[in-house]
């Protein structure tokens, strides 16, 4: 997993170069403004996705109510629209009554914390019905298997459904739902196309204006850094903040569903479809107004190769980090020490770092490589790449993006199998290999799939990596993307967007097959 | 005879061209390229390999590729990018009597590292119904208090408002123009855009009356459906509009230099820069070829002559102006 650490250690070097007159710049005129912009952010999007994500995980898991199948699985499709274009999509939205939008966008002469509140509150929205499915998925995991018991418990102790809900399911499933927002908080720090429609500077902001606009990478470098250490400290509050508890519930599959009747049946289901409403349906209806618009010009023969190119390249990444990922969570297991869980979370950092920062990081040391590599070799005189622009190096540096995405959903599985599940495997005489086969495999398909899924969904969204590490001419939904938006024509890029939640949708229906079946 | 085998493996995994072939790195959009390179493989049979990014990441990996670089030619939308591509020492100066004569001079670089090929026109536009076109006359004129509330701007961390202020910055000073973008500031009807067409709607809209944009976002606008929002030349009675460029240099480690200078030729002759111009109605950097008739029908103007390159040398200094005034 050291592979994981290069692209760090690239922003660490970066250290060897401080301009000052760059940072006396950001420190006296931006930087204070953008910390407590990206903080607040982060409280916003974070409590924003539980509080949407949490309930909805619940409801679907533990009552019967109208749609419940429907919602079941629809509710995790936001994931398929990138954030920037729900975005641009909600913006519209927005835009759709000037009042509303002078309301949203408030004066910038002043920009005191009290008058940016509006806007913040709308990008943090944004942002969390783009990122919410991320907790849901893995709340959902969490109340399948011990809802029950919640439920259980808290009637032995006089609670209703909603009170076992909120004093014992949450509580109890406290580790799912916060590798759940731990991946929203790393996704939204990293996220530069969202917030730039929105006109809203954050960290991330800032690291791109030095790099693009002051010329200086290593200054972005040492931003990037700034944002790494933001993740390593909120990591930290959330660890020691629960390192007194242990969690192992005994996994309990069969859920007896309450139903819900009236009022209560029609409000989950508005609930449920408002959400669903604001998250998927308009943005995938504007996009399919566009797409319309634009159909002839936009469907052409490299449009379909582009499409082919994406369903390959997700299938080979899914599979390839969601392999590693078990292999890592399972290492982590064997050796459950502090340091390896410390440095295991190391290995998963690379996600928060923004997109392009990250894959350029990526690119100086396989292009030193690749020199190293040339000269060394007599018959390589001609030659310009040798790993650069191979479709092995871009998986590679996929994998360190998404690694972290992949590790946290399997990882939260892993916790679900107690010490006595693995104690009465071992007291069997069952070795290590057959515990990994028997035991944890079995055990674990449910969270694997989903990582399958969510890495196959974020490879195809995925642009810089895409962008920077392709072989030539090898093009794909999300470079067409970037193409099209450079210009601003988002009505081109439509085609392609929506052919990306289409894809997504494949997984996603099989995944859902999964679950009823169970 | 290990080192033999291992080589002829890696050189399997690499790309290995056969017939003569040119590789292109692009921050211009693919769609705006491709007709370009196909009409040229047609023409001349020279196969073009395209790698498009942003323009700072593709010169970072020109700079860290090296004497390796598979990149001949680089190509971006803005004079400020190329000006750094010069700075970090990844462009090669090309002497050619060709692209001399095509290219203006005020639209190249002066040590000849790189030419422009269209030209971006950035001037300012108003609302029909709410401006006549004699109460305007040049940008700074737009920091005058009689636009309070009425002036709409795209955000500061666009390029090409950064080229537009560093331009300022080298003719009028520091001091003149940071009071200049004050003004803007404080006469903003609006937070500042993201994008030059949504300012351009709110102008149609009446959310302000007047702002900055480049043209082919208004000849886009316009071809869906008649705004009120009419085009001013700014700056007519003194230097001129001012306008960037989408230009190209060849890379310092191109293994095809030839090659790739002689594509770079092509494209400045009067054939390639109708395509090269036309598709996004930008306007021919080769001041022999006319332009698009919808992009010519917005009357001739002046251009700011002073070389576009100006805009790199004062783009840093632009920035942290433009943050001290409260541009955000």
């Amino acid at each position: 997993m050291g592979l994981t650490l290069i692209p760090l250690c690239v922003l660490i070097l970066s250290l060897r170069s401080i301009d000052a007159d760059i940072w006396q710049h950001l420190l006296s005129f931006s930087l204070s403004q953008l910390i407590s912009n990206t903080i607040f952010l982060l409280i916003g999007v974070a409590l924003l996705s539980l509080i949407i994500a949490a309930p909805l995980a619940w409801l679907v898991t533990l009552y019967q109510f109208p749609g419940r199948r429907f919602f079941n699985w629809a509710l995790a499709l936001p994931l398929a629209v990138p954030a920037y274009v729900m975005a641009f999509a909600q913006q519209g939205l927005f835009e759709f009554s000037g009042a509303l939008q002078t309301w949203l966008r408030p004066d910038t002469r002043n920009t005191s914390l009290f008058e940016s509140i509006p806007l913040l509150l709308a990008v943090s929205l944004t942002l969390s019905l783009a990122f919410y499915p991320y907790v849901y998925l893995l709340a959902r995991q969490a109340f399948q298997s011990m809802g029950q018991r919640a439920i259980e418990t808290g009637q032995s102790l006089g609670l209703s459904r909603t009170q076992s809900f909120i004093r014992i399911a949450l509580p109890m499933a406290r580790p799912w739902l916060a590798a759940g927002v731990m991946l929203v908080l790393m996704e939204t720090l990293a996220e530069f196309g969202a917030v730039s429609i929105f006109n809203f500077d954050t960290l991330t902001s800032a690291i791109y204006k030095a790099w693009f606009s002051l010329f200086s990478i290593e200054t972005a470098q040492q931003l990037a850094l700034l944002l790494v250490l933001f993740v390593l400290i909120v990591y930290s509050i959330e660890q020691y903040s629960r390192h007194r508890y242990i969690y192992a519930p005994r996994s309990s599959n069969n859920v007896r569903r309450t139903t819900l009747v009236g009022t209560q049946a029609r409000m989950a289901s508005l609930t449920a479809a408002l959400i669903l409403l604001f998250s998927f349906i308009l943005p995938f209806i504007q996009l399919l107004y566009w797409s319309i618009n634009s159909f002839r010009d936009s469907f052409t023969d490299e449009f379909i190769r582009a499409l082919i190119n994406s369903m390959a390249l997700a299938v080979q990444a899914a599979l390839l980090i969601t392999i590693m990922a078990f292999l890592l969570s399972y290492a982590r297991r064997r050796d459950p020490s502090k340091s390896s869980s410390f440095m295991t979370h190391i290995a998963t950092l690379g996600y928060a770092v923004p997109g392009t920062v990250l894959a350029i990081g990526i690119f100086v040391p396989i292009a030193m490589l690749d020199n190293l590599l040339i000269n060394w070799l007599p018959s390589a005189n001609d030659t310009a790449a040798i790993f650069k622009g191979s479709l092995f190096v871009m998986l590679l540096a996929f994998l360190i993006r998404f690694l972290s995405v992949a590790y946290n959903t399997i990882d939260s599985g892993m916790k679900r199998i107690s010490k006595n599940q693995e104690d009465s495997a071992r007291s069997l005489g069952t070795s290590n290999k057959q515990l990994l086969y028997r035991l944890y495999a079995p055990l674990l398909k449910k969270s694997t799939f989903t990582a399958l899924l969510l890495v196959f969904i974020e490879v195809i969204k995925e642009i810089p990596i895409t962008l920077m590490m392709r072989p030539f001419d090898k093009e794909t939904l999300s470079v067409r993307i970037f193409n099209f938006t450079t210009e601003g024509q988002w009505e081109q890029a439509a085609l392609p967007a929506i052919s990306i939640v289409l894809c997504a949708l494949i997984p996603l229906l099989i995944l859902s097959n999964q679950a009823d079946k169970e | 005879m290990k080192k033999i085998i291992l080589a002829s493996l890696l050189s399997a995994l690499s790309h290995n061209a056969f017939a003569e072939s040119i590789t292109v790195y692009s921050a211009r959009a693919e769609q705006l390229i491709k007709p370009l390179i196909n009409a040229y493989q047609a023409e001349t049979g020279v196969q073009i390999n395209l790698v498009s990014d942003k323009e700072a990441p593709l010169m970072e990996r020109i700079k860290s590729e090296g004497t390796n670089t598979s990149a001949d030619m680089l190509i971006t939308v803005d004079a400020g990018n190329l000006w750094q591509a010069t700075n970090m020492g990844i462009l090669a100066p090309v002497r050619s009597t060709i692209l001399n004569k095509n290219i203006p001079a005020h639209l190249r670089d002066p040590n000849n590292h790189w030419f422009g090929l269209s030209v971006r026109a950035r001037t300012i536009f108003y609302n029909t119904n709410k401006v006549k076109p004699s109460q305007l006359s040049t940008y700074e004129n737009l920091a005058n208090s009689k636009w309070a509330g009425k002036l709409c701007l795209r955000t500061s961390k666009k390029v090409y408002n950064q080229s537009l202020v560093a331009m300022m910055v080298s003719e009028v000073g520091a001091a003149q123009t940071e009071r200049v973008v004050k003004g803007w500031v404080n006469n903003l009807a609006a937070p500042v855009f993201a994008d030059d067409t949504k300012l351009l709607e709110a102008i149609a809209s009446g959310q302000c009356e007047v702002g900055i944009a480049n043209t082919y976002y208004y000849g886009r606008l316009m071809q869906k459906n008649k705004l009120p929002v009419g085009i001013f030349w700014a700056n007519q009675k003194t230097k001129g509009v001012h306008v960037n460029i989408s230009g190209a240099g060849i890379t310092k480690n191109a293994k095809n230099a030839a090659g790739a200078i002689k594509f770079l030729e092509w494209l400045s002759s009067e054939r390639a820069q109708n395509l090269f111009a036309d598709a996004n109605m930008e306007f021919p950097a080769n001041s022999k070829v006319k332009p698009d008739n919808n992009v010519a029908a917005w009357g001739s103007f002046k251009q700011n002559l002073i070389n576009v390159s100006t805009a790199g040398a004062y783009q840093v200094e632009a920035v942290k102006l433009m943050d001290r005034a409260g541009y955000k």
